[in-house]
């Protein structure tokens, strides 16, 4: 039987008679479209559940429909009137505004615009309410629609509460974000700071970023000697210490910050240690929890685990003939430490730090239980307006702020350490 | 590891000051959880030792907290709703999460990187944006005050851990055993059952104790989408530190710090298999 002689000229062809090359060119697209298809249900949950709807609520931080849709001809009409003039707006506007409070009213709606104003002007809430009721009763006199709002309340006449129902009227706009950098628009329309009583976001970043910061540097201090023992003792004996760093990892968050309300509170058992072995007297207790304080410590223990495991994880590889090599040169023991063998850790410092850098500019449930008035980040005021007062615009700027830093840092572990390493456990 | 006998004066301290630190940073991270136990034996409804307990007097100690709990509807109700979630979720986030897993390990996949990084996001993104976002979303969609709501955010907030866990198993997988399987004349269904699962096997599990051990301790989420039907045991507890701190908290504490310890022995013999599977010795 002859072999059939491979033509040179002719391509490469598979059993069937395809040529080799477009045969294995769509074996590696069916390769291809198979991995992406397992990943594809996975990708498509987390863009539906997840990134969407984060997306959804960042966009409420420069929309701002209320105003504009409920009282679109008040709105309208105050466009070709500039407040820098200092003159009140026209008649034309206080017709229109008249004739839209008292519909809203009727509709039940002005409570909506009230509340949108009152973000801006405080005290706004009740006199629109006012406002509009006696408009929507017939009970709003005078000759012109402008006196009738002036005999009803005084500070219809002042040109700075037409100013922010003008800024109020915008969308989408930056006022939200203005706010959550403690700015605000003036009777011009131009951005200015805050009165001084109000700054308190500008404030609570930097106060956060202190804080994790500080909080940061305590756990590596904490953990770096920790993370040695453990990586120099024996197996056997580095197994039985690394459980308590991990029970505390795998023990619910709630659980251990109840613990430290119960530890640290002043009738708490700290304080009665203290009363006891007489370091304090009795009406000396320390208040340790509901501030600043307890949010750091809970926080310090809580956070701990995040920066052990990686450290140790780094120590471990760094032979320890390194330090003695370094010893028989001549080196000094803080010399050999400071040249040979901290640059060798600088790896797990940097991965440490990050992960609880992140962890801890973004933390809410700590704070929110043991923080008190005064140790509140600003993942609390987020949900303070989220809940309480209502601005989700507002919160959702600050918010879009927090995330932005957050995804900075996370692009910067990720190039120092790279997401794909991450472990667990 | 000992002083050698040529140790100096330095040395000595330097090396019994290390070890002292270390000890009381021990010291520091178990100290919550060590009080917190006795404590929930106290019989007294306070949260401090008295002398009696510190004498061992057993009249000191009860089970009182205990009994209130599971006396008590609100707790019992919680513990269901707690379990449901999280068994729930941690079935879908471990489905979900072992498919991509297995599809980002594979040398064709496109685009892993910027995928990776999607899938891993809810590990990142700050809780209370992730539950401020959900809680607007699953307004819109009906979907806020119900159960399923909340095994969806959880099993978003689950998944990263899985895909992580799984893709370090199939790290150093070795593709020859799949192609041997096939050579041996199994077909892929037959390759994917009886050869790659039960090598990743102990990955997926430790990813579903993680998923699950998320939801079982997540309750930002659960503040923002649930309501008073689907409170979950972190809800009561956050609700009882809020309002009014009761004993009947140390004791459900001390049932969930047994539970997590459970878990860590879990996931211990799973690495141990692991180990073992991949001809890994221990070191």
């Amino acid at each position: 039987m002859a072999v059939t002689a491979v033509d040179a000229a002719a391509p490469i062809t598979t059993a069937d008679g395809v040529p080799l090359k477009v045969s294995l060119a769509r074996t590696e697209r069916r390769k291809t479209v198979t991995a992406f298809l397992l990943v594809a249900p996975l990708l498509a949950f987390i863009l539906v559940t997840f990134v969407f709807p984060i997306g959804d609520m960042l966009l409420r931080s420069v929309q701002n429909p209320v105003v504009a849709n409920l009282l679109p001809r008040t709105i309208d009409a105050l466009e070709s009137w500039d407040p820098a003039s200092g003159e009140l707006p026209p008649e034309a506007v206080f017709a229109a505004a008249a004739e839209e409070f008292a519909r809203r009213h009727d509709e039940k709606l002005i409570g909506k615009i009230s509340g949108r104003i009152n973000y801006d002007l405080s005290g706004a809430k009740s006199m629109i309410k006012k406002t509009a009721r006696k408009f929507a009763r017939g009970q709003a006199d005078g000759v012109t629609a402008r006196e009738a709002f002036v005999n009803i309340d005084k500070r219809w006449e002042k040109v700075r509460t037409w100013a922010i129902i003008k800024q109020a009227g915008r969308d989408p706009t930056p006022a939200y974000y203005a706010n959550a950098v403690d700015r605000t628009y003036n009777e011009a329309g131009d951005v200015v700071a805050q009165p001084e009583n109000r700054q308190i976001y500008v404030k609570l970043f930097v106060r956060t970023l202190w804080v994790s910061l500080a909080i940061t540097v305590a756990c590596l201090l904490l953990a770096y000697p920790v993370s040695y023992i453990l990586s120099i003792v024996p197996t056997r004996i580095s197994n039985l210490l690394i459980i308590m760093v991990l029970l505390p990892f795998w023990t619910s968050l709630l659980v251990r910050t109840t613990s430290w309300i119960v530890l640290l509170q002043s009738q708490g058992v700290i304080n009665d240690l203290l009363v006891w072995t007489g370091a304090i007297d009795d009406e000396g207790r320390l208040s340790l929890v509901y501030n600043m304080t307890g949010t750091m410590i809970a926080m310090i223990q809580i956070l701990l685990p995040f920066m052990i495991l990686p450290l140790f994880s780094v120590m471990k590889t760094i032979s320890p003939y390194h330090i003695r090599a370094a010893k028989s040169l001549g080196a000094s023991p803080a010399k050999a430490f400071w040249t040979v063998y901290f640059p060798q850790t600088l790896p797990g410092i940097g991965a440490g730090s990050l992960l609880v850098f992140i962890l801890s500019v973004g933390y809410y449930i700590t704070p929110a239980l043991v923080g008190g008035r005064t140790g509140q980040l600003i993942s609390n005021m987020i949900a303070y307006h989220m809940q309480k007062s209502l601005n989700w615009g507002l919160a959702a700027a600050l918010g879009a702020i927090l995330l932005g830093g957050i995804l900075a840092l996370y692009w910067l572990y990720n190039r120092l350490v790279g997401i794909d390493k991450m472990k667990l456990g | 590891m000992a002083l050698p006998a040529y140790a100096t004066p330095v040395d000595r301290m330097v090396h019994y000051s290390v070890r002292t630190g270390a000890g009381l940073v021990f010291a520091f991270l178990m100290l919550p959880i060590l009080v917190i136990i006795p404590l929930s034996f106290n019989a007294l409804p306070y949260f401090t030792f008295n002398e009696e307990m510190l004498k061992l007097n057993p009249d000191a100690y009860s089970l009182r907290w205990y009994q209130d709990m599971f006396a008590n509807e609100q707790w019992i109700h919680s513990i269901k709703n707690s379990f449901i979630i999280g068994i729930a979720a941690t079935l879908l986030a471990t489905l979900l999460g072992t498919l991509a897993a297995l599809g980002l390990s594979r040398p064709h996949m496109p685009w892993r990187i910027p995928i990776m990084s999607l899938l891993i996001s809810p590990m990142i993104v700050p809780i209370i944006i992730t539950a401020a976002g959900m809680f607007f979303f699953y307004s819109s969609v009906g979907l806020s005050q119900t159960t399923t709501g909340i095994i969806l955010a959880h099993t978003a907030l689950g998944t990263p851990f899985v895909v992580i866990t799984v893709t370090a198993t199939l790290f150093g997988f070795d593709t020859t055993l799949m192609r041997a399987s096939a050579n041996l004349g199994a077909t892929p269904v037959q390759t994917f059952f009886r050869v790659v699962v039960p090598m990743i096997l102990p990955g997926v599990i430790s990813g579903g104790l993680f998923a699950f051990v998320i939801s079982f301790d997540e309750v930002v989420c659960v503040i923002f989408l649930a309501g008073f039907e689907q409170r979950t045991i972190p809800r009561q507890m956050w609700a009882g530190i809020r309002e009014q701190i009761s004993p009947t908290i140390l004791a459900v504490a001390t049932l969930l710090i047994v539970f997590s310890v459970c878990m860590m022995i879990v996931l211990e013999l799973l690495r141990r298999r692991n180990e073992r599977l991949r001809g890994i010795r221990p070191t």
